[in-house]
């Protein structure tokens, strides 16, 4: 799913949570470009879930064991433990039913690995506030009513949809508009105004 | 060409011009129908050369009414092979690195023990005679085939259709003897529709008063007009509506407006008798009976408390599903539960759905988006079992 244009830098924020080693399922894995670099740099035993056909195409002709499925149906088909992380990057924000997902995510894996655009992210805050129109910006370039992504969140309300369903955030990181993690030690408003991308790391 | 022409499909059944294994009184085929079968015999192609490690084995298991004849012309029609668009020389299936292995079911007609092969107890045409064989039969005599080969583990088992049966049968019965398994357009079992198809075929042989109730290679008959109606019915169920559509609309055959008659008015109707003429040239209608009967009684989660992911629990098999959108006999449904019982089998599974309106024969055709997902897939599990050098003999 190509629902976000930018330089995937989250990727490689998502990789260096990763043991090496471990079984990672990606869902919603795109052309398989974290699972390749995941298989190549962590050794891991990766397997991958993609809507799109050309995506999965894509991942199969690159050598991953990437099926086509959708997130919001095919996740309940998995055991429980099944994987140690299951991943989800840049897609949260563009399933039906997003809660659910998430607690699929944490029911399949050991751990599980989000990450989403920050609606937050002051830019979009000034787009709305001045424009007083939906932000089409260049990381997420879709007009309102031709879009992907039908959730979005900021990533305070991820971290309550956190708490709701009873996942602890392990690990946290939030990236700024030019792909620089934010000090750890700055408050959670400071990191919802600056991060244009957040990336978390959930245990159940 | 004469000698071609007249040469009948039991012909092949007894003759092969094919490599055969024999097997013996001492080796019998025990069958899912709880009797043995021996002697028997296995007729197969090879192509390309076992490396030294015996392990560049790639086992095409054929469909309903395919054979051996996988990559070479055939000795009854004179056609190309039927997967030589996939196999060959310097093709995805490459010869040069790999051993493929084709034989003919158990039940065919080109030269494996089927019921149109002498039986002989008795010295005659087996007919109805032979016990109905399954799927599962099938792969348990390949399996005597590749060991007879003295090849332990098969780097590949392919095949679609018919033969995806097999390779998901493969898969779950010698799970340490697949390294990675290529079923295509296919499931883990024969649906209710597809087995009411079959029905019409085997209704339409029967009712052939040449059929001779099963025993006309003895009569001297043939029940050529019963088996090319079921090859006209089960030949529909292999396209789909659209690419049936684009290429024969309504138009008229030779003619510029309808006879009012029962010709072959149409250009379908003309296509499909073609279909049927041709089929019964080469294809032995016991054989066909017996054939969808096995894939009729196929189910690989009923042999498995009717949980399908028991079948591959614990397996190391690396599995890659293809299935096509408009495939109406094997709709992509079909494939969907299999991915999800090795999901939860935690096996290692890629499955592609490949856009076309060219319905189930998709996976015999020239299709690129299949072959770039089969070649990637052939190509990482080649590097993974160590052939990306050794398969060179």
């Amino acid at each position: 799913m190509s629902v976000n244009a930018a330089h995937r830098v989250d990727l490689d924020v998502v990789a260096a949570f990763i043991g090496e080693g471990s079984r990672v399922l990606d869902v919603g894995c795109g052309d398989g470009a974290l699972l390749e670099l995941l298989t190549k740099e962590k050794k891991v035993d990766g397997r991958g879930v993609e809507l799109s056909q050309s995506g999965v195409n894509a991942s199969v002709g690159r050598g991953l064991s990437v099926i086509q499925g959708d997130a919001d149906t095919d996740l309940v088909h998995y055991p429980d433990r099944s994987f140690d992380y299951v991943v989800l990057t840049q897609t949260l924000q563009a399933t039906r039913n997003p809660r659910m997902v998430l607690t699929h995510l944490l029911r399949i894996g050991e751990r599980a690995i989000v990450s989403f655009p920050n609606f937050g992210y002051w830019r979009m805050r000034f787009y709305l506030l001045f424009r007083g129109r939906m932000p089409i910006t260049k990381e997420l370039p879709f007009t309102w009513y031709d879009t992907p992504n039908i959730h979005f969140c900021t990533i305070r309300d991820f971290v309550a949809l956190c708490d709701e369903i009873g996942a602890t955030v392990e690990e946290a990181a939030a990236l700024d508009g030019s792909g620089q993690k934010i000090g750890l030690s700055m408050p959670w408003w400071f990191w919802n105004l600056f991060g244009q991308q957040a990336v978390f790391v959930l245990k159940r | 060409m004469n000698s071609l022409e007249r040469k009948l499909p039991h012909d092949e059944a007894n003759h092969p011009s094919s490599l055969v294994a024999e097997f013996d009184r001492e080796t019998p085929l025990a069958l899912d129908a709880g009797v043995e079968l021996a002697p028997f015999r296995i007729a197969y192609q090879t192509y390309g050369t076992l490396n030294a490690e015996r392990t560049n084995a790639i086992l095409v298991c054929h469909a309903l009414t395919g054979d051996q004849h996988v990559a070479n012309r055939h000795p009854v029609t004179g056609k190309p092979g039927w997967w030589e668009v996939l196999i060959g020389p310097g093709k995805i299936i490459d010869t040069e690195r790999f051993f493929v292995i084709c034989p003919n079911v158990i039940g065919g007609c080109l030269g494996s023990t089927g019921p149109a092969s002498i039986n002989p107890e008795t010295g005659r045409v087996y007919g109805l005679d032979l016990p109905v064989v399954t799927i599962r039969d099938m792969v348990r005599a390949q399996a005597m085939l590749v060991d007879r080969l003295g090849i332990d583990r098969l780097f590949c088992v392919v095949g679609g259709s018919m033969g995806g049966m097999q390779v998901l049968q493969w898969a779950s019965s010698y799970p340490d003897r697949v390294f990675c398994a290529l079923p295509i357009a296919t499931g883990a079992r024969h649906s209710s529709q597809n087995i009411a198809f079959h029905e019409v075929g085997r209704q339409a042989v029967m009712a052939d008063p040449d059929w001779c109730g099963g025993n006309y290679i003895e009569e001297g008959r043939r029940p050529e007009k019963g088996l090319a109606v079921a090859r006209m019915a089960a030949h529909i169920t292999y396209l789909s509506e659209s690419a049936l559509h684009r290429k024969f609309g309504r138009n008229l055959q030779d003619r510029a407006k309808p006879t009012f008659g029962f010709d072959a008015d149409f250009q379908i109707e003309s296509y499909l008798r073609h279909q049927g003429m041709t089929f019964v040239e080469r294809f032995d209608a016991n054989s066909y009976l017996y054939m969808t009967r096995a894939m009729d009684y196929f189910d690989l989660a009923a042999d498995h408390g009717g949980v399908l992911g028991e079948a591959f629990r614990g397996s190391k098999t690396r599995f890659c599903l293809v299935s096509f959108t408009s495939d109406w006999l094997f709709p992509t449904e079909e494939s969907r539960r299999v991915v999800h019982a090795l999901n939860a089998a935690g096996a290692s599974v890629s499955f592609v759905e490949i856009e076309t309106d060219k319905g189930h024969d998709a996976f015999l055709l020239d299709e690129p988006e299949m072959f770039a997902a089969i070649g990637g897939f052939l190509r990482s599990a080649a590097q993974a079992a160590g052939l990306e050098d050794g398969a060179r003999p």
